[in-house]
């Protein structure tokens, strides 16, 4: 069996193969609700109307997504470079230690200079956190799909240390919890009384500006020529390290404004149940999204609406919510499959 | 008697490509085949049916009257088929003899019977004049002594056919002339060899008879007795070829000034230089001459700003050279064209326009306040598409989905671009189209006419004597001194390429 390549792509096939990866996704989770005893029918509309059906539905998918897309844009900039930032979870949780630090009265100041100064400071931590893999990728050659990956334990037991120390509430009743951040560098809700907020809108325009930098900028062009191939690059005279360090300070800083977003926008404090896996989520949502900073924005979406249908459905239905897990999964496996059947062809021997 | 080998009207198409058209070709024993055509031709996907790799959409085969199964090579190698593959297919970590056994042990016997194996190396060795030390590490051997190995390897297997795929590019003019003698005893003893190759002359030197292809078809046939180059030259390209005109120059001052310059040993330049000097003036063209791996790429690193020296010193149009990167090198005004258009000259997955502004993206005519300005980069390439005669869809279109000429001319118009005072071309011309050749030479003589100094690094000798004022031979990292056109023969040249220092030359000028 090997793969040939298609001459090009034509637009109508662009658009049917990520439609067929969708059907593909939801006949083969259809076996698996049926083993659960359940209808898929049923279950695909339970999960459509718990993320979509009604404003707060529609709302708490938003809130949500929110995160996911800092995430996602965050490994969709670096894996365009070809740096593989696995650790966006630990950059979350340094974007999420620094909120903590400095929105909790150290610095009396109000919101419209505070929460810039916070957001600053949080894309520095998690600049940092990836410099420093990205450095020993290219001075020492250490692979930094292990290093980055390490830092998200690294990290969590960090802050584990942090909570039950110096950054312990002391009104918390014993609870590893961060104090509350004051009003003055908490993120306005968008809607009265709904968890939306004002984060949502900055990771909106987050995704606007990677891909205004990834598209016009000189620096993108930089980090695509690089991660297409480095050794040309290298040749023609792009300073392939720097362009590196860059990409790291780009991809640890949009990762950080996720820990940032969440603590200022929606929690309030520092739990070490911050984040179920946004990092890796990320990973998901910036492969679905075939890198694209706009397509980010749909997938995480996508990815945020199917795990808030599945609470839904797993109350009305009766199947577990782990389903949702299976489904971003597969629908991750089809889409990159679909991806290479449209540009490849199959031939059996 | 059947013919050894009988292909009848094989058809092998790539998507659009017909890369094989219904060619048919009988090869009896006692006899070498030439299969001769550019690159490109078909001869390497024609080879790769036959052995097995590739599956044939129409026609068959047949070996000694038996029908062959498609894609199988195991097959086609106990039917008696050998291939001797361009790029080696060896252990360098086992030995010769090792290497020769692996694989032809059957599973339940463990044990290797040296002795026995030995005994048949030996008896094959002796028999073919192929000389090579049974229990040496491959490791340690030497390209010409790899050959044998590989050759050796499919006499051990019992081929009756041999199929050779450009054996001579990677052998000094000594080592060829030994596999000819190699191949001289085969056919002797009645073996078969289709000897594949794009060079006229060894063509003629050792075949029976010679098949041309052009574009995937078979463009003719001839017996060696009754054709000459000319002719081969004319039925390999369909047109007949003009020696680019090489006008006497004055000379000029130098731009180029290496003084025993030495450099360090790399993953991508295993050869460095050692204590190498050399001049190069302006409007001249210096052709580096040598086998493949001698040092070529430490010279040609070193001129494209990704290799420093680490001894000697380096001057360009009287100027010192400190600090060393391929920016620098740009900035100096050294145009560029890399050994391999693939992977270093180009990004495959990106497209004219971003191609073509690799080199000077940052330079203000490009970029402003850290935007690129895609207007004047389009408007770039569509220049260099015009000037340089690129054949291309639209400058969006991906660098993947052009042909190897386009490409080249490319590149050509990148590093040309803004009149470099100094060119490397490395290989400028190789697997191109004969059009696209003359096209290449044509426009390094004319940035040699303004004044422009040229290395020419090639493996074809052929293109360095064409092209070449002055022809150094770098061998382990060393340059002979300098020879002025037609004072060395290609006997003399052939000789230094193989590392022998040759009596009565004179010294530098």
């Amino acid at each position: 069996m090997r793969l040939e390549p298609k001459p090009a792509a034509s637009l109508a096939a662009t658009f049917a193969y990520p439609l067929a990866a969708i059907a593909a996704t939801m006949l083969a989770s259809s076996l698996l609700v049926l083993a659960a005893g359940a209808s898929p029918f049923s279950v695909f509309y339970l999960v459509a109307k718990g993320a979509a059906g009604s404003q707060f539905a529609l709302l708490e998918t938003l809130s949500r997504a929110t995160p996911l897309i800092f995430t996602g844009l965050a490994v969709a900039v670096a894996f365009r470079a070809k740096l593989w930032n696995i650790g966006a979870e630990a950059q979350l949780y340094a974007g999420a230690v620094m909120t903590v630090v400095l929105g909790t009265g150290a610095l009396p100041l109000p919101a419209p200079i505070l929460i810039p100064l916070i957001m600053l400071a949080a894309i520095a931590a998690g600049a940092v956190l990836l410099l420093i893999p990205a450095l020993l990728k290219t001075r020492l050659g250490v692979d930094e799909v292990v290093t980055t990956l390490l830092f998200n334990f690294i990290m969590l037991l960090f802050v584990s240390m942090l909570l039950e120390g110096p950054l312990k509430d002391p009104m918390g009743l014993g609870w590893p919890q961060s104090p509350k951040i004051i009003a003055e560098a908490q993120l306005p809700r968008l809607i009265q009384g709904r968890r939306l907020h004002f984060g949502f809108v900055l990771a909106l325009t987050a995704a606007f500006a990677t891909w205004f930098v990834m598209k016009k900028a000189v620096l993108g062009y930089e980090m695509r020529a690089v991660g297409h191939n480095a050794e040309a690059a290298r040749f023609a005279g792009i300073p392939v390290n720097t362009v590196l360090m860059k990409t790291a300070i780009f991809s640890g800083g949009l990762a950080a404004l996720a820990g940032f977003s969440e603590v200022a926008g929606l929690k309030g404090n520092l739990t070490l149940d911050l984040s179920p896996g946004y990092g890796y989520s990320g990973i998901v949502v910036a492969m679905l999204a075939m890198l694209n900073p706009l397509g980010v924005v749909l997938s995480a979406i996508f990815v945020a609406g199917i795990f808030v249908g599945a609470d839904a459905m797993s109350r009305a239905a009766g199947v577990p919510s782990y389903i949702a897990d299976v489904m971003v999964a597969m629908a991750l496996l089809f889409m990159v499959t679909a991806m290479l059947l449209a540009r490849y062809r199959i031939r059996l021997r | 008697m059947a013919p050894a080998l009988r292909l009848t009207s094989i058809t092998k198409r790539f998507g659009a490509l017909t890369a094989n058209d219904a060619i048919s070709l009988d090869l009896h024993s006692g006899e070498v085949v030439a299969l001769l055509g550019e690159n490109g031709a078909g001869k390497t996907t024609l080879m790769n049916i036959l052995f097995g790799h590739y599956v044939a959409d129409e026609g068959s085969i047949e070996v000694f009257g038996k029908p062959l199964p498609p894609g199988d090579p195991k097959a086609a190698l106990r039917s008696g088929v050998g291939m001797v593959h361009q790029h080696f297919t060896l252990a360098d970590n086992l030995t010769v003899l090792e290497n020769i056994a692996l694989g032809t042990q059957p599973l339940f016997k463990p044990r290797l019977d040296r002795n026995l194996v030995r005994r048949r190396i030996e008896n094959l060795a002796s028999d073919f004049g192929l000389a090579v030390n049974p229990d040496a590490p491959v490791s340690a051997l030497t390209v010409g002594e790899r050959q044998r190995v590989e050759i050796l390897k499919a006499l051990y297997r019992d081929a009756r056919v041999l199929i050779l795929d450009e054996p001579t590019a990677v052998l000094a003019p000594i080592e060829t002339e030994a596999l000819f003698r190699t191949l001289k005893l085969l056919v002797a003893k009645g073996l078969s060899v289709i000897f594949i190759s794009h060079k006229l002359n060894e063509v003629m030197a050792v075949s029976n008879r010679i098949l041309v292809l052009r574009s995937g078809r078979l463009a003719g046939e001839r017996l060696t007795t009754e054709t000459n180059p000319h002719d081969l030259a004319e039925l390999m390209v369909g047109r007949e070829v003009m020696p680019p005109a090489v006008m006497p120059r004055e000379p000029g001052k130098s731009v180029l000034v290496l003084r025993n310059v030495s450099t360090l040993a790399t993953a991508s330049a295993t050869t460095p230089l050692d204590a190498v000097s050399l001049a190069i003036d302006e409007g001249e063209i210096v052709g580096l001459a040598g086998v493949s791996g001698n040092g070529q790429a430490s010279l040609a690193g070193l001129l494209s700003g990704t290799l420093s020296p680490s001894a000697g010193d380096v001057w360009l149009k009287g100027e010192p050279i400190g600090d060393w990167s391929p920016r620098a090198a740009l900035a100096h005004g050294i145009g560029r064209i890399p050994e391999d258009r693939h992977t270093v000259g180009t990004i495959a997955d990106m497209s004219l326009t971003e191609n073509v502004i690799s080199e000077r993206y940052a330079s203000p005519r490009f970029a402003r306040h850290g935007l690129l300005d895609w207007t004047a980069a389009r408007a770039f390439a569509l220049d260099i598409m015009r000037d340089y005669d690129v054949k291309a869809p639209a400058p969006e279109t991906r660098i993947r989905l052009l042909s190897g000429g386009n490409m080249q001319k490319l590149i050509l118009g990148r590093a040309l671009d803004g009149d470099p005072s100094l060119i490397l071309a490395n290989q400028p011309a190789r697997g191109l189209d004969v059009g696209a050749v003359s096209y290449v030479h044509a426009r390094l003589l004319d940035a040699r006419a303004r004044g422009a100094a040229i290395l020419l690094i090639s493996e074809d000798l052929d293109e360095i004597l064409a092209l070449s004022d002055r022809i150094v031979v770098i061998s382990r990292g060393r340059l002979s001194t300098p020879s002025r056109r037609g004072e060395r023969s290609v006997r003399e040249i052939g000789e230094l390429m193989a590392g022998r220092e040759v009596a009565g030359v004179p010294d530098a000028p």
